[in-house]
């Protein structure tokens, strides 16, 4: 199927873009890697979507000034429900660093260019929208923190205030929310430009969480790395710390064991689960519906206990090491018993929160994503499966052991609070049938693989669904075997500005349910 | 209030704090520096005072354990409605006062609540008044202790209903306003007193607790005015607060299975559940007219 589909791309490819684009080649059969001229860039992202409904999930850039006189960038491209991936590859010269924007036909490349500018200072002529994203807004100007050669600065206030765009006309002001809040939250800033109680506008300023840690990997050992991923976002350990390994392993060449691809399925599902009870609660509670709130919380702490019994951690630190697992499932420890006592339970309370007529009139058509602009935002995970795009890397992009177990990827249409709610309940329950499987058909064997030593500037990457949806882990590794860049993509990266559009028209008091349904990460966002 | 809290906690599988732990926050915030908006007038300052000196005026003149009332002479129905309203509006300055966004909007919610609100509670207690032939609280308990199946009449109940959803409504409880939320986006009551401290907070945490229990005396009392002491003897005082006890459990205990059973409403529904009650209140009104 993708290897059909990669031919024909490939065929493409030399047809029409013959001078641009060179070395294509087929790696781990699924992905086709090629170089392209920077100019060639936008011509090659239109081809790939007229001709192969692709569209581009992701960019990194790294600093190669040292051996190859400037910086390269590289673009993911995928198209939904297919399992192939083009990764492009172009090299801009050191002395004028300047790529050729796709913003203008393209919404996620708008953001990838903005953050690419504001950490190498590699900028995209005719970008529509070249504001800062992630810089601080107190980095000196010709600060790029990712550059190998930035030095760190002390920086101070200037007390230059945030340019936020103004709403006028009669009636219209504005409220300011944040950046702390009164839950025990992440730091964001809300404003709201209203007309009595009606939201017309939501500027949302993130970025109060920069943390330095794509910086932070480079120089590391590979297995070093893990314990960095796990903590980009605390809710995510698996996710991003599973995503990280299998970059890892993809550019090593390294494969894992059976047995511990299986026990991966059951910690990340694990994951998903205590996420999606403890989040149902969070919503219903929002809504004023307390009794959801505390039996969910209540489950969600038996999930927790569970997950500790099963890693030695609540959260599931350290069970994912780079070619394998740490630990195997405990004996004596019966999981699907468990953990249908723990869906019984929580389907219960589903059941009564869904069947108040007040909870479901909170619920049903707030906060509306239509699927036209979930689809130009590039949203991920539940949003866009809210939203009526079927995605999901487990199933398109399967890995770890997802390509031999079966289940369901819940879809609904309306992309309102209650789609996005019922998402999530229906994929809580896929994941308890998932663990059942994983754990019936798990084969004996070893737990891990040895993991050879990185190669040298050679991209790899991978995709995981996580509970919040597709995680993407980049990773390269310098000459002397440590990692030279690795660049992560939490979903909140595309996830966060189409909460705005899904604002409009809604009223104040329902804000925070729309923000609960999508609970994006801060910190995931802002690394 | 801590009886309605710690019920919740129950009914909710939690444990809930102690039913006197409302008490226990009020010495804590009365010994509480007071933290003040540069941007303040002297009406933020004089508010906590307005506020809670208007609530314990009411409470002289609504029929709490005895009738007649001491303070008859001074005032009536009206009177109570007006000076609830008084606290409300002063409330609602002082939300705008220190200019912080969400005391605006939650003065401007508040003012939406207490206008569609306040005419219910004297219409209810009209339909009352109608029957008793006197706008004097204290008369129409008394007429209606002489007259038991009055209590029963189309016009009691009606009145009855739209001063509970009144009650709820007015003290800022579910599903009109959460008291229990931290999201002060969907604040009414707590957006607007978001800027107050120390004692000053505890002043109005005092007065809403207070306008809780007025509202409660008077669905108790005036509807079931059984256990209201006729003479100042010790005997009725005693059997008095008896009772007053007793129909303010039962009371708050139907608040807090209510509040654990339903969800908030949407903001732009408030106005519909309360027009509903503007409705019973004046079927209360015309049927006790008609059947008089």
């Amino acid at each position: 199927m993708s290897e059909r589909a990669i031919a024909r791309l490939s065929g493409a490819l030399a047809d029409a873009l013959a001078h641009d684009v060179t070395d294509a080649h087929v790696v781990r059969s699924t992905e086709l890697h090629c170089s392209v001229r920077p100019a060639a860039v936008p011509a090659l992202a239109r081809l790939l979507r007229s001709e192969f409904a692709a569209e581009l999930l992701f960019m990194a850039a790294a600093d190669r000034r040292a051996d190859r006189a400037g910086f390269e960038i590289h673009y993911l491209f995928a198209a939904e429900r297919q399992a192939w991936l083009l990764h492009a590859t172009a090299l801009v010269p050191a002395d004028t660093p300047e790529i050729s924007s796709l913003a203008t036909f393209c919404y996620p490349a708008s953001r990838f260019e903005r953050e690419i500018y504001d950490l190498f200072g590699i900028a995209a002529p005719g970008h529509p929208d070249p504001r800062p994203l992630v810089r601080h807004a107190f980095w000196p100007a010709d600060y790029f923190p990712l550059r190998k050669d930035a030095v760190p600065r002390d920086f101070t206030d200037d007390g230059r205030a945030f340019p936020f765009t103004e709403v006028g006309g009669e009636g219209v002001y504005e409220i300011p929310v944040g950046p702390v809040h009164a839950g025990i939250i992440e730091p964001g800033h809300f404003r709201f430009s209203v007309v009595g109680e009606t939201i017309i506008d939501m500027k949302s300023r993130l970025y109060f969480t920069h943390k330095g840690t794509e910086k932070l990997f480079e120089g590391r050992d590979p297995a070093a790395g893990v314990e960095l991923a796990e903590r980009i976002s605390g809710d995510t350990t698996v996710g991003h710390a599973l995503a990280f390994c299998q970059a890892v392993e993809a550019a090593t060449g390294t494969d894992v064991p059976d047995r511990a691809r299986h026990l991966r399925v059951v910690l990340l599902e694990m994951e998903r689960l205590y996420n999606h009870v403890g989040d149902f609660g969070m919503i219903a509670n929002d809504t004023g519906y307390a009794v959801a709130h505390s039996h969910c919380f209540r489950i969600r702490e038996r999930l927790l206990r569970l997950n500790k019994s099963l890693t030695g951690s609540r959260l599931m630190r350290g069970a994912i090491v780079v070619g394998g697992v740490r630990t195997d499932l405990p004996a004596g420890l019966d999981l699907a018993v468990e953990l249908d006592a723990a869906i019984r339970d929580f389907d219960e309370i589903v059941g009564l929160t869904l069947e108040n007529t007040l909870v479901l009139d909170r619920l049903d058509g707030t906060g509306r994503l239509t699927t036209p602009t979930a689809r130009d935002h590039g949203v991920l995970g539940y949003v866009a499966r809210a939203s009526g795009i079927d995605i999901d890397a487990r199933r398109d992009h399967p890995f770890a052991a997802y390509d031999r177990l079966s289940f369901r990827v819940p879809v609904h249409e309306t992309g309102d609070v209650k789609a996005r709610t019922l998402v999530r309940v229906e994929e809580a329950r896929e994941s308890v049938k998932l663990i059942r499987q994983a754990v019936e058909r798990m084969p004996a064997g070893p737990l891990s693989a040895p993991v050879r030593e990185l190669p040298a500037f050679h991209p790899a990457f991978s995709l995981v669904e996580g509970w919040r949806g597709t995680i993407v882990h980049w990773v390269m590794g310098g000459p002397d075997g440590r990692l030279w860049r690795v660049k992560v993509m939490d979903p909140s990266f595309l996830n966060w500005r189409p909460l705005s559009y899904a604002l409009l028209k809604n009223i104040v008091p329902d804000f925070p349910l729309c923000n609960k349904s999508f609970n994006q990460s801060y910190s995931g966002n802002d690394l | 209030m801590g009886l309605i809290r710690w019920m919740k906690a129950r009914l909710q599988n939690r444990r809930g704090a102690p039913v006197w732990q409302p008490y226990r926050e009020l010495i804590k915030l009365f010994n509480k520096e007071v933290v003040v908006s540069n941007n303040a007038s002297w009406l933020f300052r004089a508010t906590p005072f307005i506020v809670f000196a208007s609530v314990v005026v009411v409470t002289f003149l609504v029929p709490i354990l005895a009738v007649p009332l001491p303070f008859d002479g001074v005032g009536d129905l009206l009177v109570v409605v007006y000076l609830l309203l008084l606290g409300t509006f002063f409330l609602s300055l002082a939300g705008l006062d220190p200019g912080s966004p969400f005391g605006g909007m939650g003065a401007s919610r508040e003012m939406t609540v207490a206008a569609l609100a306040e005419p219910t509670v004297a219409l209810a207690i009209f339909a009352l008044a109608l029957g008793a032939g006197s706008t004097n609280l204290g008369q129409i308990v008394a007429r209606t202790m002489t007259d038991p199946a009055s209590a029963v009449s189309p016009g009691h109940l009606f009145a009855f209903g739209a001063l509970f959803i009144v009650t709820l409504a007015e003290t800022g409880r579910l599903p009109v306003d959460n008291p229990a939320t931290h999201l002060e986006l969907t604040m009414i009551h707590e957006a607007m007193i978001l800027e107050y401290s120390g004692r000053y907070l505890a002043l109005l945490e005092w007065a809403a607790a207070v306008k809780l229990l007025v509202f409660f005396s008077l669905l108790g009392n005036l509807f079931v005015p059984w256990g209201v002491s006729m003479a100042l003897t010790p005997a009725t005082l005693v059997l008095a607060v008896i009772s007053l006890l007793v129909k303010l459990v039962v009371l708050a205990a139907a608040v807090a299975v209510l509040e654990t059973r339903i969800a908030k409403l949407r903001l732009f529904r408030v106005p519909e559940l309360l027009s509903v009650s503007f409705v019973l209140a004046l079927l209360a009104v015309t049927s006790s007219f008609l059947l008089r």
